[in-house]
């Protein structure tokens, strides 16, 4: 038994809430979200920012940052609009989403900034 | 002024059965057979044989044919072509026209289709290889209660593969020991857990106490992740009315997705399911008991393809495809053909994956393949290549096999999955440099390095019995 590993989880432990996809990996690098940002604008979905503070994290609805970035095509100014709106909400959770509009759906959405 | 008298006695069906000039209407059904006939049966007399057995025709000539118009009404073999590399069968293309169906009846099309022509004399064996529904059949049917896009949205789960797992033992669990076992599942990153197809409600554990507990587990399990999680319960019943009372309790509960066996349920039962589903917002995953004693031998029965358009007909907003890599039969491109048939909302003529007709299934939505069954953290990157996004993977052994247990077990299934979609979205060959992917990211996931070591040798290469030709 002793070689067994406890699963760590708790509920007064912020750190053990997930933000569903790519929340199992440890958070990415600026190359890495910039490779998941060119796959959204290869993929020509309309790449789109929302924040929502933590403990409301659970919503449909965060917050939307401005308007979706549609027809963006350049990886850097998505990279620079999210630099801009940590800046503008320090205190939170910060999500990205490529609107698939032909699927009516969202191609990818993850967290790209946790606050806490 | 009558163009035709009565002949009583036997004719040869190919008479009046076999139209090699024949052009397929838009709205006709066509089905595509793999015979075998009876030695000295020519080619011809059997698919007519087949077209008359199955549509309007009896054995012999009947006075009351003459009081319809049976050039209207009847089934035509208009086609007839070898089965490459199989001189012992060949393939027969009938057309049947749409007034021969009631509307929205898969119930009705089966038991036309596939009914006592299967057990007639004149065919050693026969196999229903491919259906084309036109459009405007597919369309006077339900389809699935919610489809793939509707469901991504209710459980907040986008651009990735769905992960599950189903609990194990199959039988035998507790009530309370059952939900325990979902709890960890979904406390440890898997979206669903999966009664199995045979848990109903037997004296270890009746269904009332199983949905209970499981609702309980998945209420705390999403409380404490802060992500959706959803347990397929299973309503599948001895009777249709224990089906609508377990599936409302599952509703009561504030459950999320419920399950049912189609084809030992039967295809009234599951159309009924669908609707209910549909009016409830409650997601429907299908599980396919029986399929292989129906589709796999490649000479007599129903291929799954066809058995897959008509659980898309009946609705489920999944359905069981098999793994291709895991440890149930399932070739390459055929799995691929069937898989499209699920989701796509057309599907081309493709005989290099057995598809043996155009489909298109209109505004109907599609669902999800369920890939499940001896799948482990090791074929993740291969899994990934083959279903894309748009599927479940269900790892039972591979979660609850874990030597650290199911929560542990459940995160090294997300992390391996996560780790092999962040490389896809990069541009990297998953498949080729799958190893190099997973080691990667077992750096950072103690859960995953040791269920690398643990399943590592384990490999399901037997020969798949029924190959596409």
């Amino acid at each position: 038994m002793s070689d067994v590993q406890n699963y760590y989880s708790r509920m007064n432990d912020p750190k053990s809430v997930k933000y569903e996809t790519f929340s199992y990996l440890p958070a990415f690098t600026d190359a890495q979200v910039n490779a998941q940002i060119k796959r959204i604008v290869d993929k020509g979905w309309n790449p789109c920012i929302e924040h929502v503070e933590p403990e409301r994290a659970h919503i449909n609805y965060w917050y939307m940052w401005k308007l979706p970035m549609f027809g963006e095509r350049d990886v850097k100014k998505v990279l620079k609009e999210i630099e801009v709106c940590k800046k503008a909400n320090p205190n939170d959770h910060i999500r990205l989403v490529g609107y698939d509009n032909k699927a009516q759906s969202q191609g990818l959405s993850f967290v790209v900034h946790r606050a806490i | 002024m009558t163009n035709k008298t009565y002949d009583a006695g036997v004719k040869d069906y190919r008479q009046l059965y076999w139209e090699p000039d024949y052009v397929p209407k838009e709205t006709d059904l066509l089905a595509c057979f793999k015979i075998v006939a009876q030695e000295g049966v020519p080619q011809e007399e059997a698919a007519a044989a087949v077209a008359a057995e199955s549509s309007t025709g009896t054995w012999t000539t009947v006075w009351t044919d003459l009081l319809t118009d049976m050039e209207y009404y009847k089934g035509r073999a208009y086609r007839i072509e070898p089965v490459p590399g199989d001189d012992t069968a060949f393939y027969a293309f009938v057309a049947y026209p749409i007034d021969l169906f009631e509307e929205g009846s898969v119930v009705n099309v089966i038991t036309s289709i596939a009914g006592n022509v299967f057990g007639f004399k004149a065919i050693r064996s026969l196999r229903l290889e491919d259906i084309r529904f036109p459009v405007a059949y597919v369309l006077g049917c339900g389809g699935p209660p919610n489809g793939m896009q509707v469901e991504r949205d209710i459980m907040n789960k986008y651009g990735r593969p769905m992960l599950g797992c189903t609990i194990k033992p199959k039988l035998g669990l507790s009530a309370k020991n059952y939900g325990r076992a979902v709890y960890e599942c979904l406390r440890g990153g898997l979206d669903f857990t999966k009664d199995d197809e045979n848990v109903n409600s037997q004296p270890f554990m009746r269904w009332r106490q199983r949905f209970d507990f499981v609702s309980e587990a998945v209420h705390q399990a999403e409380a404490e992740t802060g992500e959706r999680k959803g347990h397929y319960l299973n309503v599948t019943a001895p009777t249709v009315e224990d089906m609508f009372e377990r599936a409302e309790y599952a509703k009561a509960k504030g459950m999320r997705i419920i399950m049912h066996d189609y084809l030992t349920g039967g295809f009234s039962a599951n159309t009924s399911l669908a609707n209910w589903c549909r009016k409830n917002g409650m997601l429907l995953h299908i599980h396919r008991a029986l399929h292989a004693v129906l589709d796999r031998n490649p000479y007599h029965g129903i291929h799954f393809r066809v058995l897959t358009k008509m659980l898309r007909l009946s609705g489920g907003d999944h359905l069981h495809s098999g793994t291709v890599v895991g440890k149930l039969e399932g070739d390459r491109e055929a799995t691929l053909g069937w898989i499209s048939l699920m989701r796509d909302s057309f599907t081309k003529e493709d005989r290099s994956r057995g598809i043996f007709f155009d489909q298109d299934w209109g505004h109907m939505p599609g669902l999800f393949p369920v890939a499940s069954g001896g799948i482990h953290v090791w074929h993740m990157p291969a899994l990934t290549a083959i279903f894309g996004d748009d599927a479940v993977f269900q790892f039972g052994g591979g979660t609850l096999g874990h030597p650290w247990g199911n929560a542990a077990g459940a995160t090294a299934n997300r992390v391996a999955l996560e780790a092999c979609v962040e490389a896809r979205n990069a541009g990297r060959a998953v498949e080729r440099e799958g190893k190099e992917i997973l080691t990667k990211a077992a750096e950072h996931s103690p859960e995953l390095k040791i269920a690398m070591e643990t399943w590592k040798e384990i490999k399901f290469d037997f020969d798949i019995v029924d190959k596409l030709s």
